[in-house]
This record gives structure tokens, C-alpha cells and sequence, in this order.
């Protein structure tokens, strides 16, 4: 969607419905009263904060969430000064989200819970650096301020706090959970993420946007395709680039052969943390096969390079697409096999159902996006949406469970895996003739696009600059909306059940570390 | 015990040592350096990382910075792929012939977009099955012998990546798995990351790619233990 032009509806009470994109303008007196009653016609998701805030100008906030039949509702605030009423008391999915721009931009959310050592971490960086906010570099890194001591959450006699990474000795991602307990059970986690804060944002800003597709797609290097799609696609919105029938087709069959990929993955993860290790080898051996086919047919086993402003960068040939449909359903096949006998087995049933507690209400209240919130009945899917790429043409029914118990997370994933095989079945059988891509000019101005990656909606919101280059770049991903959901999934569940709950969560921790 | 049954019944899924063909795709290949005349139309600023350079007679490719963005692939540029494995290259002598039979290493994610881990991770798993060669990851830097760093380094990971080395007992080696690892890859000019591990570290075997694919990890680890391996056996296909 292209934001430059958008029109701006000055009365916060006009109802959202109808038109695809609902830009409210707002001072920050009236911020907290304009959400609040913009939340209570409509229950849209919650995406993201975009901050713009550089030298002395005054921060420029948006606010994005996500409604069905393609709608988008944004909250547009002109700030004075550098206080803003914090939103999180009415929309605490934006408690994070908040966070990001205090620590990042400087700007100062009033009323909100807790503010401080988040993304810089206090032992490694100075006070006040507001880095995104600096031009045209940001400052040195070094500081070096007392270690970070989480707020104490549970007063209980014999309370202590049990530290987890952010080391681990398999090959595993960097994060720490810090765990409040009186012995037995875990009373509440601190998250601590962002040991892996790359500045990705920061990096992307002047850089040309065929360079920048790059670095989109190594901020999740397991979900790249999905990363580089929805850059490409808010720059190509930009441009109001169209894209070709042919490259819209394959890029769905991609997205959904990523999507079987990383389920694979996070199926063989769950099975793993619960200990039985001949179906998590059998599950991760499909993997690897799935691997092996993607740089055999697509050129990288992890789908790198594919994705190119106005398309893809090559055609793979339908005779690819075709045996990558047909390997899809033989690898769909093993995974359903194992998946099913898995069903049978109560060793694997006892660690999952009523095990990391989600339920509907509460999975609302957090905001959890994808395959996470699918499993607690939240029935947004941006492919259903907002229908990107050939997602309008071959249609998708969301997947949705209802318990959100770790069991209903796994039935998500191994439904989905299905669903993909199928998708890329159509897909390959459908494939229209013709280009690849198409020249896609830079226009100056604001680009926004959403796609369903493997872990949830994600969206891209580009500002490019007269000279061809982004001006500002913020990723909206999804393991950052759903990490934020892990201390209520692990509350009075035993150490035990600690790596299975993370594991049937899913995620990722770079994506959240952009 | 079903289980037991159950993966029995199933094909051998580890790659066999002393095959004749590699499987295509486990390796995503690279670009090696090509002979090209003064005539072929040949635009070094097609790589964006500034790996290749126009040189006398042919293209030279810098494998260190090579992310395999494949823009330099036929027929988009003279430029000549190669299915081989064998990247990592060793800076420091093995280890001592003790360690030839088994080792034990430690993985430290410093900022890893998650390719390089998912590569160690399918080395772990039933394709590659690292154990069989007496490879064992280490749930202590006390116990571990080698280092396996991914990642640019991030300034948050700086301390654990320094503190995980001086935890570990001499001998030992650093290996730097990923572009990344080598100079920081793409996110070399981040302000947050220290631009490869070397920068915290003394590095001695470093491979490239992004990501290298798990015989290229084993091929490093081979260096770093001196051991002629099974999979040395195995031909290029």
C-alpha cells in the first residue's frame, strides 16, 4: 500500500469499515481517548509502531494495525515535544513496540509500565544514545553500566531468579530467560532478548533498495523468502509497480514451500524438546531432503537471492516447480505419517496438551500473530486479509485451534504443512506464462506491505528518499509480537515444561533481534 | 518401543562416506574464479558485496565475501559456479593427534540471522550425523576443545563470545563459521556489530559462504582435528 498520498480523516470517530486504508490523525492530548474508542468498534491486530525522528525535527509516530478484507487502520501522531501518552494500558500488544521507540528514538511514553534497558542493553551501551534518532552516524558503542537486575515481579519468601542463556550448549540462539520461581515452578520469565541487536533499520537507511533486499532477507535467515517478499512488495507499492501473473504465482508456491520448510523445522523442534528422538530424527531428516531440493531446484537451501524488486530474480522453469510440488507431497506424506503415529503416543500427548496455556481471551489481549494465535483461535492469516501475491486467486482457509495448548500449536503446524503441500500443488499446476519481473522505479514516498511468513504477519513500512534510497525502514515481525506472549504461556508450568513451551511457540530470535 | 520399530522400517537417512556422487544440493555452490576475454561484457559492480574483481585474464572472485546472492549466475554474467564443498581454510596448525579421534565443540550464535545455526543443526541431525565422527557438542566451554563462533558479533554477544573462550581449556581452536563470522558480512557497517569474530577472538580456521553448507562445517572441523575423514572420499559430482 502506498501511504504518500493517503487520505488523512481528521474525526477519530468516522468508522473504519469500508475502505481499504483508515489514516487517523491525531495530537498527542487526544491519542489515548482516539484508540481507545478506535478500539472498541473494530478488534483489529496490532502490528507495529513506525517512528520517524531524526535531528531536531519533532518524532513523527504511526501506529499500525491490520483488519480483515484488507484493511489497514493507522494512527498517525504529530508529537510536540518529546512525551507521548503511552497506548499499552488500552492496547498492550504495543507494549513492546513502545519500548523500541523509547530506547531507540528517546521518545518518552507516559504512563507506561516499564521503560529502560531493552533493545540496548544496559551493560553495553551509554544512556540516552537514541541511536536510530542520530545522523548521520549513530554514536560508539561502550558504556558499561551495572548489570541488568529484572523488575521483581513475584514477592513470595524463598523467591529467586534462575538465569538461562544466553549461551546454550546446543546450536542454539542467543536469549536469555530469567525465571522467577519459589522452587518447583516458574512464576514469572523476563525475556530478554536483542543480545543479537544487529541495527538492521539503521543499516538499510541510505542504502539503495536492491541492496537493502539483501539485508531483508538475512534478518531471518530461516524465513528469508518471506522477509524479502514483503520489503519487495512495499517498495513495488511505491513504485505501483505490478508485477507479473508468473512471478505472483511462484512467489506463492515459494512462500508456501518455506512456510513446509519452517513447520518441518518447528514440528521436529517440539518433538525434540519432548525427548523422543527417533520421530524428531525422522522429522528433521525431511528437513534436510526439503533442503536439498530447494538448492537443487531453486538455486539456495535457504531460498537467498530469489526474491528481486518486481518479481524474482530468475525463473526456476516449470519443470522445477513442478518437482518441487511433487517432492512437496512426498515429504508432506512423511510428515503426517510421523505426526500421526506422534498422536497415539501419550508420552508426547502428556507434555503437550494443557501444557504453555494460551487461552483465546488472553491471546487477544497479547496480540499473537500467526500460527501462535491461530492455535488460540485468533483467525487472522494476511494471506486471507490481505491477499498478496497469487494468495487472491488461490484461495487459503486459515487453520485455526481453539485450546491454545501446546497440542493445539502442534495440530497448527502439522495442518499447515498440508495445506502448503496443497497450495503448491495448485500452484505449480496453474503456473501462467510470461516474465518474471518488471522495472520498478523508486518513487519518493511511503510504501507499506504485510505478508503471512512461516511465523506470522509481517510487515515492511519503506520510506524511500528523492535519490532512490531509503530514507527509513521498520520491520514489524512477528516473533517480536509473539515473544512477548511467552511469560503468560510458561506461568505455573514446572522448569520441566520450559523447553517444550518455547519449542511449540516457534519462533525465531533473530527476527525479533533486527 | 513402537518408535524403535518405527525407525528401523525407515531407509538409512545418513549420508553414506565413500559415495561416488555428492547429492545435488547439499551444497548451494559458489563462484570460482573464471577465465574471460576483454570482450565479454563483464560488469564487476554486479556483485553488490564487491567480491569480484575484473582482473588480467579472468574474473577473481573473494570467496570472504561471497553471500551467494547468485547475481553473478550464467547466464547473467561469465562468471563460472562450482558444486564443490571443501571451503574452510585453516590459519593455525590441528590440533594435537590426541584430539584426531574424537573432540568436543562449543557453539556461541553472536548475532547469527539463523542460517548458519540451522546448517549446524542439520550437521547434528540424521543426514549428516556428526556424532559418528567423534564430534560432540559441549554443554560447558570447560569441556569444549573448539569454538564455533556464528554471527557478525554483536555488541551484546561481545562479553559472552570473550567469556566463552577464556573459560576453555588449552589447546584449543576458534572457527568461524559464515561470512559473517569472517568480517561481518553484510552487517559489516552496523553500528551494533564488531565486524567478525576475529575482532574478539584469535581466529584460526574460518569458513566461508552464507551459509556454508554442513560438509563445508565438516570440512573445517577436519582441519581443526588434522583426521582424514570418511567424507573425503566422496566425488564431486
Amino acid at each position: 500500500m502506498n501511504l504518500t498520498d493517503a487520505p488523512r480523516g481528521g474525526a477519530p470517530d468516522a468508522p473504519p469499515g469500508g475502505q481499504p486504508l483508515h489514516m487517523v490523525t491525531t495530537s498527542t492530548a487526544t491519542l489515548p481517548d482516539t484508540v481507545r474508542r478506535l478500539m472498541a468498534e473494530d478488534r483489529p491486530l496490532f502490528i507495529g509502531l513506525v517512528v520517524e525522528h531524526t535531528g531536531s525535527r519533532p518524532p513523527h509516530l504511526q501506529y499500525v494495525w491490520m483488519g480483515p478484507e484488507a484493511r489497514w487502520l493507522l494512527v498517525d501522531v504529530a508529537v510536540d515535544g518529546t512525551v507521548v501518552p503511552s497506548i499499552t494500558p488500552t492496547v498492550f500488544a504495543a507494549d513492546w513496540a513502545e519500548r523500541e521507540a523509547e530506547d531507540l528514538f528517546g521518545v518518552h511514553f507516559d504512563g507506561h509500565p516499564q521503560l529502560g534497558d531493552f533493545i540496548l542493553h544496559d551493560e553495553d551501551w551509554a544512556e540516552n544514545l537514541a541511536p536510530m534518532k542520530t545522523r548521520p552516524e549513530p554514536p560508539a558503542h561502550g558504556g558499561g553500566r551495572d548489570p541488568y537486575e529484572p523488575p521483581r515481579i513475584v514477592q513470595a519468601p524463598g523467591r529467586f531468579v534462575m538465569p538461562v542463556g544466553p549461551v546454550f550448549s546446543a546450536a542454539q540462539e542467543s536469549v536469555r530467560f530469567l525465571l522467577e520461581t519459589v522452587g518447583e515452578e516458574i512464576m514469572h520469565a523476563h525475556v530478554r532478548l536483542f543480545y543479537k541487536y544487529r541495527g538492521l533499520e539503521k543499516l538499510m537507511e541510505r542504502q539503495a533498495p536492491d541492496r537493502a533486499v539483501l539485508v531483508a532477507e538475512r534478518v531471518n535467515g530461516t524465513q528469508a523468502f518471506a522477509h524479502g517478499l514483503a520489503f519487495a512488495q512495499a517498495v513495488e507499492a511505491l513504485g505501483a509497480a505490478v508485477v507479473p501473473p508468473r512471478a505472483r504465482t511462484i512467489r506463492t508456491a515459494l512462500a508456501e514451500w518455506e512456510r513446509l520448510r519452517s513447520h518441518v523445522a518447528t514440528l521436529a523442534g517440539i518433538v525434540e524438546s519432548t525427548g523422543l528422538s527417533i520421530p524428531a530424527n525422522l522429522l528433521a531428516a525431511v528437513e534436510e531432503h526439503l533442503l536439498q531440493l530447494s538448492a537443487r531446484y531453486l538455486g539456495h537451501r535457504y531460498l537467498f537471492g530469489l526474491v528481486a524488486l518486481g518479481g524474482l530474480s530468475r525463473d526456476p522453469g516449470d519443470d522445477a516447480l513442478q518437482a518441487l510440488a511433487r517432492a512437496g507431497v512426498e515429504a508432506g506424506g512423511s510428515v503426517q505419517a510421523v505426526c500421526h503415529r506422534l498422536t497415539f503416543d501419550n508420552s508426547f500427548l502428556d507434555r503437550l496438551e494443557a501444557v504453555g496455556m494460551l487461552p483465546p481471551a488472553r491471546a487477544a489481549t497479547l496480540g499473537l500473530v500467526g500460527p501462535v494465535g491461530r492455535a488460540s483461535g485468533a483467525p487472522a492469516d494476511v494471506r486471507c486479509w490481505h491477499p498478496y501475491a497469487a494468495y487472491g486467486k488461490h484461495l487459503v482457509t486459515p487453520v485455526i485451534e481453539s485450546e491454545g495448548d501446546g497440542y493445539a500449536r502442534f495440530r497448527v503446524f502439522r495442518r499447515e504443512v498440508a495445506a502448503s503441500v496443497d497450495l503448491i500443488q495448485r500452484c505449480a499446476a496453474a503456473l501462467p506464462a510470461g516474465p518474471v519481473q518488471t522495472p520498478v522505479p523508486v518513487v519518493p514516498g511511503v510504501g507499506l506491505a504485510a505478508v503471512e511468513a512461516p511465523s506470522g504477519a509481517l510487515a515492511y513500512w519503506v520510506r524511500a528518499g528523492s535519490a532512490g534510497q531509503i530514507d527509513r525502514c521498520h520491520i514489524m515481525a512477528p516473533a517480536f509480537l509473539n515473544w512477548h506472549g511467552l511469560a503468560d504461556a510458561v506461568r505455573d508450568f514446572a522448569f520441566q515444561d520450559f523447553p517444550i513451551i518455547v519449542s511449540t511457540l516457534g519462533l525465531s530470535v533473530a527476527d525479533a533481534d533486527r | 518401543m513402537p518408535w524403535f520399530w518405527e525407525g528401523l522400517k525407515r531407509d538409512v537417512h545418513t549420508l553414506p562416506p565413500g559415495v561416488a556422487r555428492l547429492p545435488s544440493g547439499v551444497t548451494p555452490g559458489r563462484p570460482t574464479t573464471t577465465a574471460v576475454t576483454a570482450e565479454d561484457p563483464f560488469d564487476a559492480d554486479i556483485c553488490p558485496v564487491g567480491a569480484l574483481a575484473r582482473r588480467d585474464a579472468g574474473v577473481a572472485v573473494d570467496f570472504d565475501h561471497c553471500i551467494h546472492c547468485m547475481r553473478c549466475q550464467p547466464p547473467k554474467a561469465p562468471v563460472q559456479w562450482q558444486n564443490d564443498y571443501r571451503w574452510a581454510e585453516a590459519a593455525a596448525p590441528p590440533l594435537p593427534p590426541r584430539f584426531q579421534r574424537s573432540i568436543h565443540v562449543r557453539i556461541v550464535d553472536a548475532g547469527d540471522c539463523g542460517g548458519c545455526l540451522s546448517e549446524l543443526r542439520q550437521l547434528l541431525g540424521p543426514v549428516y550425523s556428526l556424532h559418528r565422527y567423534g564430534i560432540y557438542v559441549s554443554p560447558t566451554p570447560r569441556d569444549a576443545d573448539v569454538l564455533l563462533v556464528v554471527g557478525p558479533v554483536t555488541v551484546g554477544m561481545r562479553v559472552a563470545l570473550e567469556e566463552t573462550y577464556a573459560a576453555m581449556p588449552d589447546p584449543k581452536r576458534v572457527v568461524a563459521v559464515g561470512v559473517c563470522a569472517l568480517n561481518g558480512g553484510l552487517f559489516a557497517d552496523s553500528f551494533a556489530v564488531s565486524g567478525g569474530a576475529s575482532r574478539v577472538v584469535p581466529v584460526d580456521v574460518t569458513v566461508p559462504g552464507c551459509p556454508p553448507p554442513p560438509l563445508a562445517i565438516l570440512h573445517a572441523l577436519e582441519l581443526v582435528t588434522g583426521a582424514r575423514r570418511e567424507t573425503r572420499e566422496v566425488a564431486e559430482s
